[in-house]
């Protein structure tokens, strides 16, 4: 439709000269253009001024109410909609990000925790242990030197018993060493006095 | 005729409607601003309806050029001038649309014409000036006097102030509708050399080379041009709303 006036208006001339049978094809609009091609420059042509501004009105001004009501609206509510979602995205982040922070502080507490739990646990091991020992060491010391004590014991009897035979021994020995020297039967009682004499003196 | 290369600003009538004496046909620049509008708005309708989260390209591209003028209005004017998003975000997603289509070989460029530039910047200023006095009233008018001028030269500036705050409908109006003329002029001069020149012969069509690489090389600027004019469209409509909300600001 608007490509025949417009062909009129550029094709033909073009070509105007070698086709003139396509000239002649478009004389109907090339009419219209005579009426106002009267030397006047088009864009000054003041008869066209009425209709131009009647539809640059109609136009312009359906064109405004569309943008106004329709296109600035929905443009603005894509943006704004878009903006908060990304806001929006961007506090879950943060707020997942909190968490993550405070599951990995609670982590690294209970892990202190529990370090510190296993090294009293193995203190009290040791301690335990130690004390055991201490006690185990105790016990055998005191039954060794319980033993030791009872075979002091022992070895003092047998020597005080050794030593009250010694004295008997003696006694008799001395009894018959006295016999066999002089032949005479010394008394025991005498015996017993000189020989606690001699022990005495030794 | 044949090359003229002011052609295709040419408004031809395809339903012709006449009220009152005037003339209101439905012509070629109606049917590419019907086509501006459906385009840019069926662009930002279809590639945000899926209300993606995760955009899509062309979403992203509806969100890029609506965080673009955002941030722009929001640097120009300040929080309080977002209140006029949906108006400045109208004047550059139709401005950028209009231009770009008007890239098409055989289209018509809405914006070449200095009519409907002229009514869009005076929609700007018009609007510049119901919400100054709306808002502040007299206060208004200290968007001609700037802070910290000495006594002596108050008039003088105030003079040079409101020369320019009248000037700026023509500017801006005169600027994007230029742009687009010119570059649209030059790139049909150009183009018609490649053409007459071929015709010419084995020699010509050696000839049309240069010409032919100079409409390329002119054909990406233009694509440059129209997306800039209308991010100054954009811009300027900025920095004169701020004077609406912050008036003596500056």
């Amino acid at each position: 439709m608007f490509v025949t006036p417009a062909f009129a208006q550029d094709g033909a001339p073009a070509n105007g000269e070698t086709h003139g049978a396509a000239g002649n094809v478009h004389t109907e609009t090339g009419v219209a253009h005579g009426e106002h091609g009267t030397g006047v420059f088009p864009p000054f042509d003041q008869s066209t001024y009425p209709s131009q501004l009647l539809w640059l009105v109609i136009t312009f001004g359906f064109f405004y109410l569309v943008m106004q009501k329709v296109i600035v609206p929905r443009v603005g509510g894509i943006l704004e909609h878009r903006h908060d979602r990304i806001a929006q995205d961007l506090d879950e982040a943060s707020r997942l990000k909190a968490e993550a922070d405070a599951a990995v502080e609670t982590y690294e507490k209970e892990l202190a925790a529990a370090r510190a739990k296993a090294g009293s646990i193995a203190d009290q091991a040791r301690d335990a242990a130690k004390a055991k020992a201490a006690a185990d060491r105790a016990s055998i010391e005191a039954e060794l030197s319980a033993k030791l004590s009872a075979a002091e014991a022992r070895i003092a009897d047998i020597k005080a018993r050794a030593f009250a035979e010694v004295g008997s021994i003696a006694e008799d020995t001395a009894a018959a060493i006295v016999d066999q020297l002089i032949g005479a039967k010394a008394t025991p009682e005498d015996v017993k006095a000189a020989v606690a004499a001699a022990k005495v003196e030794a | 005729m044949s090359n003229d290369p002011t052609h295709q600003f040419q408004i031809s009538k395809i339903v012709p409607i006449e009220i009152g004496g005037m003339d209101f046909s439905f012509t070629n620049a109606s049917l590419f601003m019907v086509a501006t509008v459906a385009c840019a708005a069926g662009f930002l309708y279809f590639s945000t309806s899926s209300r993606g989260l995760v955009p899509s390209r062309a979403q992203s591209v509806a969100e890029m050029s609506y965080e673009f003028i955002a941030s722009m209005l929001r640097e120009g004017a300040g929080s309080h001038g977002m209140k006029f998003f949906p108006m400045v975000f109208s004047l550059f997603m139709f401005v950028l649309t209009a231009n770009l289509l008007g890239m098409f070989p055989y289209f018509f460029t809405v914006t070449s014409q200095i009519i409907v530039t002229f009514a869009l910047a005076l929609f700007v200023i018009g609007t510049v000036l119901v919400y100054g006095f709306y808002k502040h009233g007299l206060h208004f008018l200290n968007v001609f006097v700037p802070s910290g001028v000495p006594g002596v030269l108050l008039p003088l500036v105030v003079a040079i102030e409101i020369i320019s705050f009248l000037s700026r409908p023509i500017s801006l109006s005169v600027r994007l509708f230029a742009n687009m003329l010119a570059g649209h002029i030059t790139l049909k001069v150009f183009s018609g050399f490649v053409v007459s020149l071929g015709a010419l012969g084995a020699i010509g069509i050696g000839g049309a080379i240069l010409p032919l690489i100079m409409t390329v090389a002119l054909t990406g600027l233009e694509f440059l041009v129209a997306f800039l004019q209308a991010y100054v469209f954009a811009v300027l409509t900025c920095m004169y709303l701020n004077d609406a909300v912050h008036p003596g600001g500056h």
